[in-house]
């Protein structure tokens, strides 16, 4: 059977299955649409919470991200999964306790304030949309790679799919449908990397597989990987750094607190029986994220070295990299290198014209090296590699059966569309319940709830189609901003809501402002005044990173702590909250007593 | 705030204070900063700073979570606030 074929079978099997979940699992009601009844167990709902987390960039990109950077690559890897830590412990039980369907009603009960409920609405609306925008592209690519259909033809079969189970099944349909993708997804995603590992060192466990020795040889796997790459005058991998230590440090804590402050994540914990489930609910997401994260080192680094190996295959025969035929002919390259290459994620350019591939560290300070590579007549590297397709095109360059390479595909379609229904419906919730119920309407009936709220989902899904189809330049940038937007407005006022009684509307108001003013500043010098080409100011303060040399993504942390510092300065200058604010906090601390989830 | 839900909440911070502590000592402080003098220590074919930032410090984000639910499922037990 051609890999076509196999494909079309895998990938129609995997959406047949979503749909038949969404017929059997629709909303009756409010309650079933925001909040799947509240019945929801905790391995259920962790379960579904990691494929919700896990997006196209976690099952695409990550693990190519971890190959480019090496030991830098730790900063996604405990960045992803460090929040969850903060999430069950500050903020996942007392919001269950807190007992609403949406993070911005929160902010106005607590804050007893509109006005910071706005600001919630704001922050929510900007962090999904822009993450939004990934997911669609995500499925467009997926779409025209594999299936062979273009990539608008794709984002319209994935608008459709997910019309069909999150208008009809709400937040219960999709939780049942993302427990179905959580299986496709982390499938797809061990299978490549047990047949690579058992290939390379001979052991089925990815993560003994990396630490082991390759077989046939008494070097290990990360030995032998430092070693090629340094001979291309790579860093080292198991020492790389990201930038600085300092800005490892803040770019970790910012994916921590933006995770933990990310809307559609939190939501995910009011779905739960009770603030015990919530506690544990958590647990099992992250166990569940683990369980394909902890394996994402393994696909980095070992496609890496199949990649090294492929391109200067003289690594392995003991040739110096400076002899000619160290290199491969680009007339032989294999048949997957000239796949991508269509794609344009992959290019080879001959540019000193000798025939083969030279595929090395053109910007390396050693001199010695430098001085090598130009008596070797290179002129520079030849071949680059877009790290998304590192998972991609793992199983092709390891050459592994077509069956594998469709349920790929599958998988990353599963990721892109499972992030792609727990966004829109906290973006449609946000919208109906919080700014047309909240605001506007504030008299509406249930069931006029759930229609309005079936047709801001609508909406949204047209709008997120739209912005896949056309995406603005800025796509790949933004994921910075809503991780920052999260960390650095969203965290501190929820945590500050429940650990801070004293706190007040003012202090939480100007902190959530300060905090996201210094986010947006640091990131808008760097990618551009709201992402337009050409209006980056870091100029005006002496160059990229010019603040202690963090890159933007690594600004959230920052914004964080001076969110913390005005809100704690602010409110001491203005007065208390009232008395029954006080007390509504003091009961969101006790676990006894939590509502069942109404349907208001 | 009644007396008995003063202490519970007293109890419960300090629990977390531990909890967090022992989660930025792993995350920050032994995986990244102090990662490449730990990288002298082997773990089977790992250098250890490399293993804790890339396997480790992940195992131990799951155990944190779940112990910390026992032991808050026992403070809440103990001052008598739990769910029925």
């Amino acid at each position: 059977m051609s890999l076509q074929l196999t494909t079309y079978i895998i990938v129609g099997l995997s959406f047949l299955l979503y749909l038949l979940i969404a017929v059997w699992s629709r909303a009756k009601s409010t309650k079933d649409y925001y909040v799947a009844g509240g019945e929801v167990g905790p391995v259920t709902n962790g379960m579904a919470t990691a494929a919700g987390w896990m997006s196209a960039a976690s099952f695409i990109s990550m693990a190519g991200m971890v190959a480019n950077m090496g030991f830098g690559g730790s900063v996604y890897l405990m960045g992803w999964t460090g929040g969850y830590v903060l999430l069950a412990l500050l903020l996942a039980p007392y919001l269950r306790k807190f007992g609403k369907y949406t993070v911005p009603h929160f902010f106005r009960d607590r804050y007893y304030s509109k006005t910071a409920a706005i600001v919630a609405v704001l922050c929510l609306l900007t962090a999904s949309i822009t993450y939004i925008i990934g997911q669609m592209t995500g499925v467009g690519i997926a779409f025209s790679r594999f299936i062979g259909v273009s990539s608008e033809v794709g984002i319209y079969i994935g608008m459709a799919i997910v019309f069909a189970y999150a208008v009809f099944g709400g937040q219960k349909g999709i939780t049942y449908t993302q427990v179905a993708q959580y299986i496709v997804m982390t499938t797809a995603f061990l299978l490549p990397a047990i047949f690579i590992s058992i290939q390379l060192t001979g052991n089925p466990v990815p993560h003994l597989g990396l630490g082991a020795r390759l077989t046939g040889t008494d070097v290990t796997m990360l030995d032998r990987l430092n070693q090629v790459v340094t001979d291309l005058g790579f860093k080292e991998y198991t020492t790389a750094v990201a930038g600085s230590t300092l800005n490892m440090v803040l770019f970790t804590l910012s994916l921590m607190i933006g995770t933990a402050g990310l809307p559609h994540v939190i939501m995910r914990f009011f779905t739960v029986s009770s603030v015990k489930a919530a506690r544990i609910s958590a647990g099992w997401t992250l166990f569940f994220i683990a369980i394909l994260y902890t394996t994402a080192p393994a696909v980095g680094a070992m496609a890496k070295y199949n990649l090294h190996r492929t391109v200067t295959p003289g690594t392995e025969q003991n040739i110096s990299v400076f002899e000619p035929e160290a290199h491969l002919e680009g007339a032989k390259r294999p048949d997957w290198m000239k796949r991508w290459e269509k794609t344009g994620l992959l290019t080879w350019d001959d540019k000193n014209q000798d025939g083969r591939i030279q595929y090395y560290n053109d910007k390396s300070n050693d001199a010695a090296f430098v001085k090598n590579t130009e008596a070797a007549g290179w002129a520079g590297n030849e071949l680059s590699v877009n790290a998304d397709i590192i998972v991609l095109a793992n199983p092709e360059i390891a050459m592994l059966p077509a069956w594998i390479i469709a349920l790929v595909a599958a998988g990353g379609l599963a990721a892109a569309l499972s992030t792609a229904a727990g966004l829109l419906i906290a973006i449609s919730s946000s919208i109906s319940h919080d700014l047309i119920k909240g605001m506007i309407l504030p008299s509406q009936s249930e069931k006029s709830e759930l229609v309005v709220s079936k047709i801001s989902m609508a909406v949204s899904i047209i709008i997120a189609g739209w912005l896949g189809l056309h995406p603005p330049g800025f796509a790949a940038q933004t994921v910075a901003l809503a991780f920052g937007i999260a960390a650095s407005s969203l965290f501190p006022a929820l945590m500050m809501g429940i650990f801070n009684k004293k706190m007040n509307k003012q202090g939480a108001i100007a902190g959530m402002l300060c905090g996201l003013g210094i986010t947006l500043f640091y990131v808008f010098a760097h990618k551009g005044i709201l992402f337009i080409k050409g209006t980056e100011f870091t100029h005006l303060f002496g160059g990229d990173n010019f603040f202690l040399g963090i890159a933007p993504e690594a600004i959230g942390s920052v914004g964080a702590i001076v969110n913390f510092i005005v809100a704690w300065f602010v409110n001491r200058f203005t007065p208390e909250p009232p008395e029954f604010i006080q007390v509504l906090v003091e009961g969101v601390r006790l676990p006894r007593g939590a509502t069942k989830l109404r349907g208001h | 705030m009644k007396k008995d839900d003063l202490a519970y909440w007293r109890a419960t911070v300090r629990l977390l204070s531990i909890m967090l502590f022992v989660w930025f000592s792993v995350a920050i402080v032994l995986s990244i900063i102090l990662a490449p003098i730990l990288n002298s220590i082997k773990l089977g074919g790992y250098p250890l700073g490399f293993w804790l930032a890339q396997q480790g410090s992940m195992f131990i984000f799951i155990a944190l979570i779940f112990i910390y639910v026992y032991m808050i499922g026992k403070i809440d037990r103990k001052f008598d606030v739990h769910e029925e």
